[in-house]
């Protein structure tokens, strides 16, 4: 059987399944469409958090954006798993315990007020559409590069797929499907992984070979690295950084926090039948997760190693600065390059300049000016880069490169859709759950009963779908920043807010609202400074505020953590001047405080 | 006689959760930023020890971190007569 034939059979098996979950899994009341009944076993609903959090973005983009950044990748890795260890212990289990559907539920309640709660829905439905954007057009770059369908089309399909599973089963159909788009995505992720890895070092496990010899040498495979891309004039793999430290310090703060403030993530942790059951669920989450964040830097080191072996025969051989890299027979002859640089070159995701018309790839660190180098690359006669290289390729392209069966390379596509579609699900559901729940039935329409609200869930949901499917057809030019600015979003304006509703029993609404908008709005603030306001290209301001990453060299896109720490403040602040919260909340920060009872509460009102 | 009020609970819980942050910063934003440079020297088979923090290290601990602090709690909610029947 052909490729074509393979990809799509396994990724209409996979489709089968999910649509067959849906039909077992519907949703017959709100509290199953919110919450999956509040029923979940605590090692499925990590799997479900797993496939949840793992977007398209985390599959096919993280190991090359690691490849990319060596060591300074780590932020990434620390700040998405980080975040578990607070959620589970600062957030989730109260949240569980306090037992109601929605974030905004929490907030509007903890601090006895309608407008706390329309402020936390503001918040919510920043930081979510922000992500799913970010997600739809994900899931159409996803569709498009696997099925070989056009973007467009790529989107309607998925739009039509995740209609069918979460406008009728809710939360309880995604749960179980995100179950099975776990155990694919997790799979297609590690079967190449497991393969390069022997292929390179010989340790079948990606998270030892990593730290093992490069194979037929005693060179270790990340000295081999080092020595390589440093002699063609790239940074240290090991250590280059991000910026500065500092930088990389508070943006690693900014996804921890984020990543714990993410309201799909959050809402996860509604579903399980016990507040133990929340401690031990998000232990289970990070250890879904850490199969292939662990796995990741593996595939980031080894596939930027492959490819350079591909393109310059002098790797294996040449030690530190013998001058064998830049040996004109070493190079690749472009013409007998290997197949799979053709097929990624229709792609555009590969591609080759002759710009020294010696019929040879020359692929180095064409941005290095130091004088040593230059003077190498001179007497080399070199011209430039001559390889452009996307950075999905190091994912996407690496069955490929180790040569492996078509099953692996289809069982690829099916993960990447997978972890598509499950995060589009999740999100989804969040911003459907702050429409139909913390809009219509806590504020406009507070007498709907149960049907109307359910049946408001599903409109909402399918309206959602609509919308974000629209955003991905038509990114609004800005959607590549917009997944990593929703955290700084979520970390200054819903983790705070869930952090003093639960740690502080004296603080007051006026202080809580206070402290959510201006820490949405100083984020806000720095980081339209650097990309616009509302992102609309020429509205930059960043020169009157004092050039780029002003703050202290610190990123927009890292400055969440400075978002929170404003929260913090301003909270503290206002709070001075206004009364405390009445008894009765007190009260309810006291109980929320004790697991006993979790079953009672169970989210009725 | 011990305390056994909800107020002694939530010093246990909050004497928990400051030692669990402890190490979940020490390990991550210690030993995986603001000392990896000096870590790098010692070596974990091919890793140097630095980046072994930032890029695996960290992930397992914060995975053994949370079962702990799961199991812990699990003993105090015992001790104070607070745990779900």
């Amino acid at each position: 059987m052909d490729l074509q034939t393979i990809t799509y059979l396994f990724v209409g098996a996979s489709f089968a399944l999910y649509i067959g979950i849906a039909i077992w899994a519907r949703a017959g009341s709100t509290k199953e469409f919110y919450v999956a009944g509040g029923s979940v076993h605590p090692v499925l609903n990590g799997m479900a958090t797993g496939a949840d959090w793992m977007s398209a973005a985390s599959f096919i983009s993280m190991a090359g954006l690691i490849a990319n950044m060596g060591y300074g990748g780590g932020l990434f890795l620390m700040g998405w798993t980080g975040g578990y260890v607070l959620l589970a212990m600062l957030l989730a289990p109260y949240l569980r315990k306090f037992g109601k559907f929605t974030v905004p539920q929490f907030v509007g309640d903890r601090f006895y007020s309608k407008k706390a709660s329309a402020v936390a829905v503001i918040c919510l439905l920043a930081a979510s559409v922000t992500y799913i954007i970010g997600q739809m057009t994900g899931v159409g770059v996803a569709f498009s590069r696997f099925l070989g369908v056009t973007n467009e089309m790529g989107i309607y399909i998925g739009m039509g797929i995740v209609f069918a599973y979460a406008v009728f089963g809710g939360m309880k159909g995604i749960t179980y499907t995100q179950v099975a788009q776990y155990c694919v995505l997790i799979l297609a992720y590690t079967v190449p992984a497991i393969f390069i890895s022997m292929e390179l070092t010989g340790n079948p496990l990606p998270q030892l070979g990593l730290g093992s010899n490069f194979m037929g040498s005693d060179v270790s495979l990340l000295a081999k690295l080092d020595q390589v891309i440093t002699d063609l004039g790239f940074g240290k793999y090991t250590t280059q950084v991000p910026g500065s430290k500092l930088n990389m310090f508070v943006y690693t703060l900014t996804l921890m926090i984020g990543t714990a403030g993410l309201p799909h993530v959050i809402v996860r942790f509604f579903t399980v039948p016990t507040v133990k059951a929340a401690r031990a669920s998000a232990g289970w989450a990070l250890v879904f997760i850490a199969l292939l964040y662990t796995t990741a830097p593996a595939v980031a080191a080894m596939a930027r190693l492959n490819l350079h072996q591909t393109v310059n025969h002098g790797v294996i051989a040449s030690t530190q600065g013998d001058g064998s890299l830049f040996k004109a027979e070493n190079a690749l002859v472009y013409s007998e390059r290997p197949e799979w640089m053709k097929r990624w070159e229709k792609t555009g995701l590969l591609g080759f300049e002759d710009k020294n018309g010696d019929g040879r790839i020359q692929y180095y660190n064409e941005k290095n000016k130091t004088p040593e180098f230059m003077a190498k690359v001179d007497a080399a006669g070199w011209k430039g880069s001559e390889l452009m290289v996307n950075r999905d390729i190091m994912v996407l392209a690496n069955p490929e490169i180790a040569q492996l069966p078509n099953w692996v390379i289809a069982l690829v596509a099916a993960g990447g859709l997978a972890a598509a579609l499950s995060t589009a699900a999740g999100l989804l559901l969040a911003i459907s759950a702050a429409i139909s729940h913390d809009l219509l039935k806590e504020i406009w329409a507070p007498n709907m009963t149960e049907r109307q609200e359910l049946m408001a869930g599903k409109i909402a949901m399918a309206c959602s779908i609509f919308v974000a499917g629209l955003l991905g057809l038509h990114p609004p030019g800005f959607a590549a920043g917009t997944v990593a600015i929703a955290f700084g979003l979520a970390a200054s304006s819903i983790f705070p807010v869930l952090m003093l509703g639960i740690f502080s029993r004296t603080m007051n609404r006026e202080g809580a609202i206070a402290g959510m908008l201006c820490g949405l709005g100083i984020t806000m603030f720095y980081v339209f400074a650097h990309k616009g306001i509302f992102f609309i290209k020429g509205t930059e301001f960043v020169n009157a505020i004092g050039g780029p990453n002003f703050f202290f060299g610190i990123s927009p896109n890292a400055f969440g953590a400075v978002g929170a720490c404003v929260n913090f403040a301003a909270a503290f602040a206002v709070k001075r001047f206004f009364p405390a919260p009445p008894a009765e909340i007190v009260a309810l920060v006291e109980s929320v405080r004790i697991p006993r009872g979790s079953k009672e509460i169970g989210g009725a009102h | 006689m011990e305390d056994k009020s909800s107020g002694a609970y939530w010093s246990a819980v909050l004497k928990l959760l400051r030692n669990v942050l402890i190490i979940w910063f020490v390990v991550s934003y210690g030993f995986g930023i603001i000392l990896a440079d000096m870590l790098n020297g010692i070596y974990l088979g091919g890793y140097p020890l630095g980046f072994w923090f930032a890029q695996q290290g960290s992930l397992y601990i914060f995975v053994i971190l949370i079962f702990w602090y799961g199991s812990q709690m699990g003993k105090l909610d015992i001790k104070f007569d607070v745990e779900e029947k």
